[in-house]
């Protein structure tokens, strides 16, 4: 029992850091109807972001986080600006192979200037107690926490301001809502500072758990949000962040009873699965064709 | 004039070129043989010209389905692994040793097969997605090969593989590299190639006008993968060595440069896109990291500015069946309404 | 009259909205029918369900003693039923000739084995192929247009196109979508002798579907009005153009007599 609780803490953990990082998915696809291969090298981009901020300007975590974000935000922005902004009525490949190509780019780049894993210098105090058994981290706690509190400040865009109107508007029809006169371009880049923002603040929370980072830590967990997002329902804000719960539970789950090389093999199996029998995801609706 | 009479007159006009592409290849593989017979080329050189046949394998074999059916499969890598592992198996672990070089042809065919076989299965999600979800079925497809490859202990697991004899010869590179040519152009101009342009230009049309989708994918998913099958299995005894890293997200993704980069639709693209990709990235060799840093940004450059690729949509003529050849002549001005 | 098409009490939902009720049709072989009515009125989605695009939640549609209810389209297409589109749906980056040659895949006899390796019956096949492709756009006058890319087509010929295209599948009944849709009159005139000759040539059943009032009314032996996915009339064109509750329809309440 006290072994489930303990899983289903580490299961919110990873889950949060999928789900913040499947947003910025989401908030991408629903808007341009196009997947950002490049994010999960944003949300590396953030942790070294994070890294850079502590062991060179000594900053504490708040500025450090708001730092990162905003980094990764500006970066968010120029790519889509200069990278797909250019490719908006061209075929949907072209903007995917320049994704790829871009969050390739990131990820040479940063190996380039930093050849070896780097330590991101211990930032919070973390405190150990025992709960019923259940050993709870100050840590693991805190990183629950703010991502939860991120997705509600989200949330509460989307639904209750005039630029989330706005994002929904775009998401449902391109071509009417510069019509409304909806400054499309703005707030498609707000979208991406917005969405790329909170990969960068999974980077920094994820930085804080696991403080050894690398160029190529995106790869993966980049992949694994993108699962999430899909399997809520790409497009779906609500859906991205049940998927990512979703994923890090499976994930748990996975190495809690089988050996750990299974992990990222059950997940993709997972995937597979959903698929092939639901593919519009849990939230998502299906798409029908128009003869 | 007749039908016949017209053919006559056309091929007097110059379209009987393409005849000379059967000899052009008994010589150039005459060529080979002796190259490697008698070491005519620096051992460097030869092993890029066989990576560079290797990459046209991949690549035509990707271009398939990406370019010609306008699909969207990125794990290509997982297919070159299944065939790579399967060939490198049977050479190390089933054959006696001095046999696998008289097999090495079989277990290649083997390791493609294998490929095709999972290709099937690919195929059948991609009934009822498109674009984006067959992307990440494709990738997870990729990533659970390598998986798969790192759980079992009897290829190596992640530890990799080795024991392959260098059986990978420049004859046996411009064999295979030649015959995967020569047949998917023979798929392409076909009717079962035409099932495939109609799928990428309008599935839903496509169905309506008789052709039967299903077949086609599975026809292309099948004959794709079984070609990167037998690139990966001429890899393996060429390297020696494999492991799952090197069927990574990241080899995908190279030979999806190279099919965008060459041109999709373009069997000539293909191999423009291999040679030059492999090329530049020898070239660049001594500028170690930077290197791909610099590719990327390539590919993002050729994407904003020419998407198609080098080549575009078009093909070089000699590579077109006759009866195409000379349908592309048929339009005439007087044939035509005011 | 032998009957070659059946529908009936065919009904489509979508998501809650009944698109087509209780839509009963008995088409007889070579019948010329048209079928009318305001937009939005469930025409093309009859057509999308007679062709499989979609499968009808409840009611039979039976062509030439099969039953079509839950066929894939290309398994009706190979039946002998063609279409055309309201909205041209033409493989736009392929060339005139190879839009007619792909509409004959379910016709083709060499299986991908001998296709793949050039063997046996692939080239006598090939050739045929080739030769009825061609003979079918010169009958249609496209044959100066073959090796066309057919997106540079003019209009009128880009919907000549659909309808060899169709024609090269050897169907037995061809279902055009609003055929004159973007014509001007003398266009829709010649439209109405084509189809009328077509109709003789090819020994065809033809369902369209039409606005244009001048060609449905010429060219039609019988319509059948639909409004709101329910048929409201059914007769031939003399009569449809006196049937009081389609002239509401159409023009709104009738005045007081």
């Amino acid at each position: 029992m006290t072994y489930l609780l303990q899983q289903f803490l580490n299961a919110l953990q990873v889950g949060s850091i999928y789900a913040l990082i499947a947003l910025g998915y989401t908030l991408v696809y629903g808007i341009l109807t196009m997947i950002n291969f490049a994010h999960g090298d944003l949300f590396m981009i953030g942790a070294f972001c994070c890294f850079l901020s502590v062991a060179f300007l000594g900053l504490p975590f708040l500025p450090t986080l708001l730092l990162s974000m905003c980094g990764v935000a500006l970066l968010g922005v120029l790519i889509e600006r200069f990278a797909y902004r250019p490719l908006r009525q061209a075929p949907r490949v072209s903007a995917i192979i320049t994704a790829l190509g871009v969050g390739l780019f990131l990820e040479n780049f940063t190996l380039a200037l930093s050849p070896y894993p780097q330590q991101i210098p211990p930032l919070l105090d973390n405190r150990m107690w025992t709960l019923f058994g259940v050993s709870l981290s100050s840590l693991q706690i805190f990183i629950i926490v703010l991502s939860l509190l991120l997705m509600f400040l989200l949330d509460l865009l989307v639904r209750r301001t005039m630029v989330g109107m706005a994002m929904r508007a775009i998401s449902w029809d391109k071509t009417v809502a510069p019509l409304m006169g909806v400054p499309v371009n703005a707030v498609i880049s707000l979208t991406f500072a917005v969405g790329t923002g909170l990969g960068g603040a999974a980077g920094v929370l994820y930085g804080l758990a696991y403080p050894v980072i690398d160029p190529y830590m995106g790869v993966m967990v980049g992949w694994k949000a993108f699962i999430s997002a899909v399997v809520g329902g790409i497009g779906n804000i609500r859906g991205a962040m049940i998927g990512g719960y979703i994923l890090g539970a499976v994930e748990i789950m996975v190495v809690a009873f089988f050996p750990s090389t299974y992990r990222d093999f059950v997940a993709f199996v997972l995937l597979l699965v959903l698929l092939i029998f639901r593919p519009q995801g849990i939230l998502g609706k299906p798409q029908q064709q128009k003869v | 004039m007749g039908r016949n009479q017209e053919r006559e007159h056309r091929t007097k006009q110059g379209l009987a070129g393409h005849r000379l592409l059967p000899v052009l290849l008994a010589g150039l593989f005459i060529v080979s043989l002796a190259i490697d017979r008698f070491e005519l080329l620096d051992p460097y050189v030869q092993l890029i010209v066989m990576y560079i046949g290797i990459n046209i394998i991949l690549t035509v074999s990707l271009n398939l389905v990406n370019g010609y059916m306008g699909e969207f499969s990125v794990g290509h890598a997982g297919f070159m692994a299944v065939g790579a592992y399967t060939a490198s198996f049977l050479t190390v672990k089933v054959l006696p040793v001095h046999l696998a070089a008289w097999f090495f042809p079989l277990a290649v065919i083997a390791g493609g097969l294998a490929a095709a076989a999972i290709g099937l299965l690919v195929a059948v999600p991609s009934f009822k997605t498109r674009g984006d979800y067959l992307a990440i079925v494709t990738l997870a497809f990729g990533m659970i090969v390598k998986s798969a490859v790192e759980n079992i202990d009897a290829l190596g697991g992640p530890r990799g593989f080795l024991g392959m004899e260098k059986l990978t010869s420049l004859p046996w590179v411009f064999f295979w590299v030649v015959f995967s040519l020569w047949v998917i152009r023979n798929l392409i101009y076909s009717n079962f190639g035409r099932g495939v342009l109609s799928i990428r230009e309008d599935e839903a049309a496509s169905a309506l006008m008789s052709v039967n989708t299903k077949q086609v994918k599975v026809l292309a998913f099948a004959v794709s993968s079984f070609f990167a099958g037998i690139a990966g299995g001429l890899f393996a005894h060429l390297l020696q060595f494999i492991n799952p890293r090197t069927f990574d997200i990241i080899k995908s993704t190279d030979i999806l440069i190279m099919v965008y980069l060459g041109g999709i639709g373009s069997l000539a693209g293909s191999i423009l896109g291999a040679t030059v990709y492999t090329v530049i990235l020898e070239v660049l060799r001594p500028l170690g990291v930077w290197r791909m840093v610099f590719m990327p940004l390539l590919l993002v450059i050729l994407m904003l500015y020419r998407p198609k690729g080098i080549t575009g949509l078009r093909e070089f003529p000699w590579f077109i069946p006759f009866r195409d050849r000379l349908a592309g002549t048929l339009s005439r001005e007087e044939g035509r309404e005011p | 009259m032998m009957p070659i098409l059946q529908l009936v009490d065919i009904t489509h939902n979508f998501d809650g909205i009944t698109a087509v009720a209780d839509f009963n049709l008995l088409l007889g072989q070579n019948e010329l029918a048209g079928i009318i009515g305001p937009n939005g009125a469930g025409k093309t989605t009859v057509f999308n369900l007679i062709t499989g695009v979609y499968r009808a939640t409840a009611g039979s549609i039976s062509f030439a003693g099969t039953e079509l209810v839950g066929q894939a389209p290309d398994r009706i297409a190979a039946l002998g039923i063609a279409r055309t589109f309201q909205n041209i749906r033409l493989f736009k980056e392929l060339t005139v000739l190879d839009n007619v040659r792909i509409a004959h895949y379910s016709k083709v006899q060499y299986n991908p084995l001998e296709a793949l390796f050039r063997l046996g019956g692939f080239h006598a096949e090939e050739e045929a192929v080739l030769e009825h492709s061609l003979e079918l756009l010169a009958l249609l006058k496209l044959d100066g247009y073959a090796a066309e890319t057919a997106k540079n087509l003019p209009y009128g010929l880009q919907r000549r196109l659909e309808i060899a295209r169709a024609l090269a599948t050897r169907p037995q009944l061809l279902l055009l979508d609003e055929p004159a849709a973007g014509m001007n009159p003398q266009e829709v005139a010649r439209l109405l002798e084509f189809i009328l000759w077509m109709h003789k040539e090819f020994n065809l059943t033809i369902l369209l579907i039409e606005h244009q009032m001048h060609l449905v009314m010429n060219v039609c032996e019988r319509l059948l009005v639909l409004d709101f996915g329910e048929m409201i009339a059914e007769g031939t064109p003399q009569e449809i153009q006196k049937n009081r509750r389609v002239l509401e329809v159409y023009l709104g309440e009738a005045p007081a007599s």
